[in-house]
């Protein structure tokens, strides 16, 4: 094991897996200089025809990466912001996220796209989304969210060979966080949660850059003598609904942490399977924690308010348990 | 580009097969309209009759490692790519043995085996699916091409713009063929459409040429050129084809259009300069088929429209219990 930030973890990852195999291609907006470090030093190693700066052409960008996995290649297709995901979403979601099912399976399309997402760092509604609840809904795309480096790493050396398209999302304030990464090749499937702290009094899902916040929390919690189950679904397309519920089962309530506004937000799907599937098992109403259903502000005082943080995931655990809301400090 | 010269010479197996490839695709096309009329098709078609010599004049050129992507109207660029009539008719019927088993139908035919990435719903959407094809081309370095078939209301896509851009900047070797068939759905074209769509590639530097889409041999020659181009490592064109739409958007459209949005008069005098009648003249002014010869291709062409109808009507309907979610995340 050795300390890695995520960003680096990710550009080690897309350097080994471009030197595995030749079939692996990286283009984007500013690639070749990499504005988040991510594909940094790739166009030295790798060569100019396999990274490539693109123009700020987001709607031929995402079909360009359809057409050139349909002809045979593993193609990294970098939207930088995944707000601007957004301006390329036709290709996404009329072609990526469908020509494999229409087509009875005749092609994979093996496609990452690549981007960075969440709020906290005064960068205004226009570059501050959580999108991935959109893409949960097309059906036919992957939805990977990792909240640690190994995580980004293993998820992201999946996500390049699987035939299917997955969407990748860095959360924006997180690239430089550090964490343990395994030695050589580390895959993580695509499709299996991650128990990240074990307890018996509730659930806590957390999604992306929330695993970070939820985890202080439960730290804290089991002090006033609370079990935090936690878990860190990873990707939410596909969902590994067997963890979530084995462990709602165990705990009998629920909470999910996500950065995405509340409507139709990751949170809330997970929510409602829940009340399907274990409603037997409930003791407490489900609760959310999420963002409210407006554009996240600049200014730091109120974009602080609106995002999910320590002392909002507490509270919520507390009430859940019939015990007063302590006057938290955020983290 | 240079205009066409006038001294063409195809073998006359070459101008047969052209004819032939053109009466295919009319013919299943009627076939598949008048399936539609008695109800037999479950979705929405919209025919090529009337624009074949563009799709058989560029194909015709293009072997199965090189790709193209199609439009809403895209029975016949499938066809004239290589595709099999009867995977066409089961698809379009909505059957377990079409191409797709039955997961696209009329917009969506597709065969990756034989570089046909597609027809598409969404219209412009093989403009950025073929530059991307044309990238992968050419890091494979085979001297393959990619071909995005658009109409005039497709050109009016922003993709367009960026797709011309990109394709120039790294020398993709993708021809873009826009079939200016008159109309955009139902608005004629002159009312959404400024200027020449041809001219839209001027500023970015890509070569661009006008060509009569109802004339096989002008369609041909000038794609020839697009093609060398691309093939020999210079880069992206682009083409206007004009030609025209006679039939309508739609098959059902009469069912709930209320009003003409063009003249009997202006269907007439296109239907006059009918690609392939004029063909036909074409080869048999040269003496380089006789009516006989014509006669058997109309004869092995309906065999073939039966046949496929046939192994249509015959194929099951893919069964819910066992299709519908098994091919997402094949």
């Amino acid at each position: 094991m050795a300390k890695k930030r995520m960003i680096q973890a990710i550009n080690e990852t897309l350097d080994r897996e471009m030197a595995r195999d030749p079939k692996v291609v990286v283009f984007g907006e500013d690639v070749e200089i990499s504005l988040f470090g991510d594909t940094r030093g790739l166009k030295d190693k790798h060569g100019a025809h396999r990274v490539r700066n693109m123009p700020i052409s987001e709607t031929v960008m995402s079909g360009m990466a359809v057409g050139a996995a349909a002809a045979g290649y593993k193609v990294v297709c970098h939207m930088m912001f995944g707000n601007f995901m957004y301006t390329g979403f036709d290709s996404i979601a009329n072609q990526a996220s469908k020509l494999r099912y229409m087509t009875a399976g005749q092609i994979a399309l093996p496609i990452v796209y690549m981007g960075v997402f969440g709020g906290g760092r005064s960068a205004a509604a226009q570059h501050s989304d959580a999108m991935h609840p959109m893409f949960m809904n097309l059906g036919g795309i992957k939805v990977a969210l990792p909240a640690t480096p190994a995580d980004a790493m293993g998820l992201l050396r999946s996500a390049i060979h699987d035939p299917n398209p997955v969407v990748f999302l860095q959360a924006a304030g997180r690239g430089g966080e550090q964490g343990e990464v395994p030695e050589g090749d580390h895959v993580v499937e695509l499709g299996k949660a991650s128990t990240v702290r074990e307890g018996d009094d509730v659930t806590v899902v957390a999604i992306g850059a929330m695993v970070r916040p939820a985890m202080r929390s439960a730290q804290n919690l089991a002090e006033e003598g609370i079990g935090v189950d936690l878990i860190d679904p990873r990707t939410v397309v596909p969902l590994d609904r067997e963890m979530i519920f084995g462990s709602v089962r165990k705990t009998g309530r629920l909470v999910v942490v996500d950065e995405a506004r509340d409507m139709c937000s990751a949170a809330s799907h997970i929510a409602a399977i829940c009340a399907d599937q274990c409603f037997d098992a409930l003791t407490a109403p489900i609760r959310r924690v999420t963002v409210p259903d407006v554009a996240l502000p600049y200014s730091p005082s109120l974009e602080k308010a609106l995002l999910p943080n320590e002392g909002s995931i507490s509270d919520t655990i507390r009430r859940l348990l019939g015990k007063a809301a302590a006057e938290t400090e955020e983290a | 580009m240079s205009t066409a010269p006038s001294d063409v010479n195809f073998s006359d197996e070459q101008m047969l097969g052209f004819y032939r490839e053109m009466l295919r695709i009319r013919r299943v096309e009627e076939q598949i309209g008048k399936d539609a009329k008695a109800g037999n098709i479950p979705g929405a078609v919209h025919l090529y009759i009337g624009q074949e010599a563009v799709g058989v004049g560029v194909c015709s050129q293009l072997t199965d490692d090189d790709w193209i992507a199609s439009t809403h109207r895209g029975h016949g660029h499938y066809l004239a790519k290589g595709g099999d009539s009867k995977l066409l008719m089961a698809e379009i019927y909505g059957r377990e043995t079409g191409m797709c088993k039955g997961h696209g139908g009329s917009m969506h035919v597709a065969d990756f085996s034989k570089g046909i990435i597609g027809a598409n719903g969404i219209v412009g959407a093989g403009i950025s699916i073929t530059t991307g094809a044309a990238w992968a081309a050419q890091m494979d370095g085979t001297g393959a091409v990619a071909v995005a078939f658009f109409g005039d209301g497709a050109a009016n896509q922003g993709v367009l713009g960026e797709a011309l851009n990109v394709a120039v900047l790294w020398k993709l070797p993708v021809i873009f063929v826009c079939e200016n068939n008159g109309f955009s759905e139902f608005s004629p074209s002159s009312t959404v459409t400024a200027g020449k769509i041809v001219d839209r590639a001027k500023p970015y530097g890509a070569l661009h040429e006008a060509v009569d889409g109802n004339d096989l041999i002008a369609v041909h020659q000038c794609a020839a050129r697009a093609i060398r181009h691309a093939r020999t490592g210079n880069g992206p064109s682009l083409i206007e084809a004009r030609t025209y739409r006679q039939r309508g958007h739609v098959e059902a459209e009469a069912s709930f259009l209320r009003s003409k949005y063009r003249s009997d008069d202006e269907v007439a005098e296109w239907i006059a300069r009918d690609p392939i009648p004029a063909l036909a003249k074409r080869i048999m002014d040269a003496g380089q088929a006789s009516q006989a010869d014509l006669d058997q291709v109309e004869a092995d062409i309906a065999a073939e429209v039966a046949e496929a109808v046939k192994f249509a009507e015959g194929s099951p309907y893919p069964d819910p219990a066992t299709q519908g979610t098994n091919f997402m995340f094949a």
